[in-house]
């Protein structure tokens, strides 16, 4: 029997995936031409922190590996596209950010082939060296890396064609901020329909075999180190994608903006919105993008400083991580889905999905 | 020859903090499953507590005991109001979760106390011994920080080792049920396990504060290399934390020495690797590194 959501968005998961993703697109365009360049700036913010958070809640969601060290894959991601977009003669914008995922690819493979023998509290706390050690290399390389201030990133000129067909559609010219955020958001709607249909697959049934039942996995004809290190490497990607775009969008890569507290900073944005859903990757990104903001004017209203105000953020972050995994594991996507299932459950209907659904 | 001298005896003294810090961990990871990344932001509340009651012109002995028990209280309530109710037993939820207390416990810091960096003094000298014409690199406070952890790792022992209170927590921390049964308080052995690990952890926070500057996140390194060093060590094992310790304090001197300060995070990380490629459950692990 077939569905409302069937019936609109096609019946298999790949047509439906694409079909959000085009609907997602019409209203990306929408958003971003109704608003102004700050806002445009922000929607950047929330497309690049969309996109690491995408990967991470793969890996740790759907194989049960966790990372704390994702900020290192970013940080690489950011300065090989600042390092790409230096020269005089700056390559393809395209290029730039598939060398920047591409590096991180490379990365994530050295790592995840060190951290597919490790588990729980030890791939923790290597993941964890990792995001310490990596913002320590630019450092110490500063004449090629640009040391503590960092490399600035040329932001390259958007492409004739680009701005023609966005004025050709809207009628309106194109800013800087909001051509890195049509890319931005261009990049995650194409990152999260990959991610969504490798969750559908088969590879994403065997990280969740792997995640559940390690033995039973095994006995299955799953080669566990080969999962592992496949969905580290995929997260490692897309959070080096993020970085090639926080490095345009911030316009600096810096070791500064590379901390330890990005790295627990997406992991709570992924505990929120839900562990394993993609949606919920996407509400944490909002989180992490329009919280500090509206929360930091909220303190100043009390008649906090400025830069006290700026703690209230991390402080709301961390005690709702603290709460959700108190009390309330599946996250705010997965409540929702929980919701709707029970719903679904108490009117008998059929439609009650199984699996969490991934959409972009 | 006189630098290598600096390096080494450097290099102890900060691995004792290491290997205090590595402790604390160890001793919650036995008892709960937990590794407990919060210790560090737990530390630094109760230095600053030391700090604010030192700079309210109280002697330094009166904010080390202050931090010592304020420390002691706060494993307590953590363990309490927060870790008990932490259920389904996943590891990754245990982890996300002193992470969340990490972050809560940082900007509450950084609310309070503002994260203006504060000098914090020492109780002794900070300019090295002279021996002959020359100046080691050992300071007062450098042997008075050897010495505590000496001491407070000798109680420990004593208390796991002599006590019947100590044996009721290790029999807590090896199998609840049957501790359970045999009429051992579980849970109020868990709260202490916790209450002392946060004791020792502040300690490592008061001797890393001494003589140097204090900030919201002047504990976030320790909370790196400590927990390094624990799993160096393979987190098991009260004696593999110090020995952790003592091998990554030694050995992130030597780099830090001779190479470059900044790599000293990633040579932490190359030594993690290297262990744990060829012992996957750390140095000192009894049990058999798992396979499936």
């Amino acid at each position: 029997m077939a569905t409302l959501a069937d019936r609109v968005l096609g019946r298999t998961p790949l047509r439906r995936h694409l079909t959000l993703a085009l609907l997602g697109l019409v209203v990306v365009v929408v958003v971003l031409e109704s608003t102004g360049q700050f806002r445009n700036a922000q929607f950047a913010a929330m497309a690049y922190y969309g996109i690491a958070a995408g990967g991470l809640t793969i890996l740790i969601g759907l194989n049960g590996q966790i990372s704390l060290g994702h900020g290192a894959f970013m940080a690489i991601g950011a300065y090989t596209a600042a390092l790409l977009l230096r020269g005089d003669e700056p390559f393809a914008l395209p290029l730039v950010l598939l060398a920047a995922a591409g590096v991180a690819l490379a990365a994530g493979a050295l790592v995840g082939v060190a951290a597919a023998r490790l588990h729980g509290p030890y791939l923790a706390g290597a993941t964890l060296a990792l995001a310490v050690a990596v913002p320590g290399i630019p450092v110490y390389f500063g004449e090629a890396l640009g040391g503590e201030q960092g490399l600035t990133v040329r932001v390259p000129r958007i492409p004739d064609w680009f701005a023609d067909a966005v004025f050709f559609v809207t009628g309106q010219d194109m800013s800087s901020s909001r051509y890195l955020a049509y890319v931005g958001w261009l990049c995650l709607i194409v990152t999260f329909v990959l991610l969504a249909n490798l969750a559908r697959s088969r590879v994403g049934r065997t990280w969740r075999a792997v995640r559940d039942h390690e033995v039973a996995a095994e006995l299955a004809g799953i080669d566990l180190g080969r999962a592992r290190v496949l969905a580290f490497v995929v997260s490692a990607t897309c959070a080096g994608l993020a970085g090639g775009l926080l490095a345009l969008s911030a316009r600096i890569a810096a070791p500064s903006g590379f901390t330890l507290t990005l790295s627990l900073l997406l992991l709570s944005a992924i505990v929120l919105g839900g562990l394993g859903s993609l949606t919920g990757a996407l509400i944490g990104a909002a989180l992490l993008t329009f919280l500090p903001q509206l929360v930091t004017g909220w303190g100043q209203d009390l008649g906090l400083s400025d830069v006290r105000a700026a703690e209230l953020a991390p402080l709301i972050y961390g005690l709702v991580t603290v709460l959700v995994v108190l009390f309330a594991p599946a996250g705010i996507a997965g409540g929702v889905l929980a919701a709707r299932r029970r719903r679904a459950a108490h009117h008998g209907s059929p439609s009650a999905r199984t699996d969490s659904e991934a959409r972009p | 020859m006189q630098q290598l001298i600096t390096t080494v005896l450097t290099g102890l003294t900060l691995g004792m903090v290491y290997a205090a810090f590595a402790l604390a961990l160890v001793l919650i990871w036995r008892a709960t499953r937990i590794v407990n990344f919060a210790q560090a932001p737990m530390a630094m509340i109760t230095t600053y507590l030391a700090l604010v009651l030192i700079d309210a012109g109280l002697s330094y002995w009166v904010g080390f005991a202050v931090a010592l028990v304020s420390g002691l209280l706060l494993g307590a309530l953590v363990e309490r109001l927060v870790v008990r109710h932490l259920t389904g037993s996943s590891e990754i939820n245990a982890v996300i979760l002193t992470l969340g207390l990490f972050i809560v416990i940082h900007a509450l810091a950084a609310l309070v106390f503002g994260s203006r960096y504060r000098s914090f003094p020492a109780p002794f000298g900070l300019r090295g011994f002279q021996v002959g014409d020359t100046t080691i690199a050992l300071t007062g406070f450098g042997v008075f920080t050897i010495v505590s952890v000496m001491v407070v790792m000798g109680l420990l022992v004593l208390l796991f080792r002599g006590t019947d209170l100590g044996l009721k927590m290790r029999a807590a921390a090896f199998d609840q049920e049957i501790s359970r049964l045999l009429g051992v308080r579980v849970g109020r052995m868990l709260t202490l396990g916790w209450a002392l690990a946060a004791l020792v952890g502040s300690l490592s926070g008061l001797l890393i504060a001494g003589g140097g500057l204090v900030h919201p996140s002047y504990m976030d390194g320790v909370v790196v290399y400590g927990f390094v060093a624990a799993v160096l060590g393979g987190l098991e094992s009260p004696p593999g934390a110090v020995a952790g310790g003592l091998i990554l304090g030694l050995a992130l001197s030597l780099v830090s020495g001779y190479v470059g300060s900044e790599l000293v995070p990633l040579a932490c990380l190359v030594i993690l690797m290297a262990v744990l490629l060829v012992r996957p459950g750390g140095l000192f692990s009894h049990v058999r590194a798992r396979r499936v």
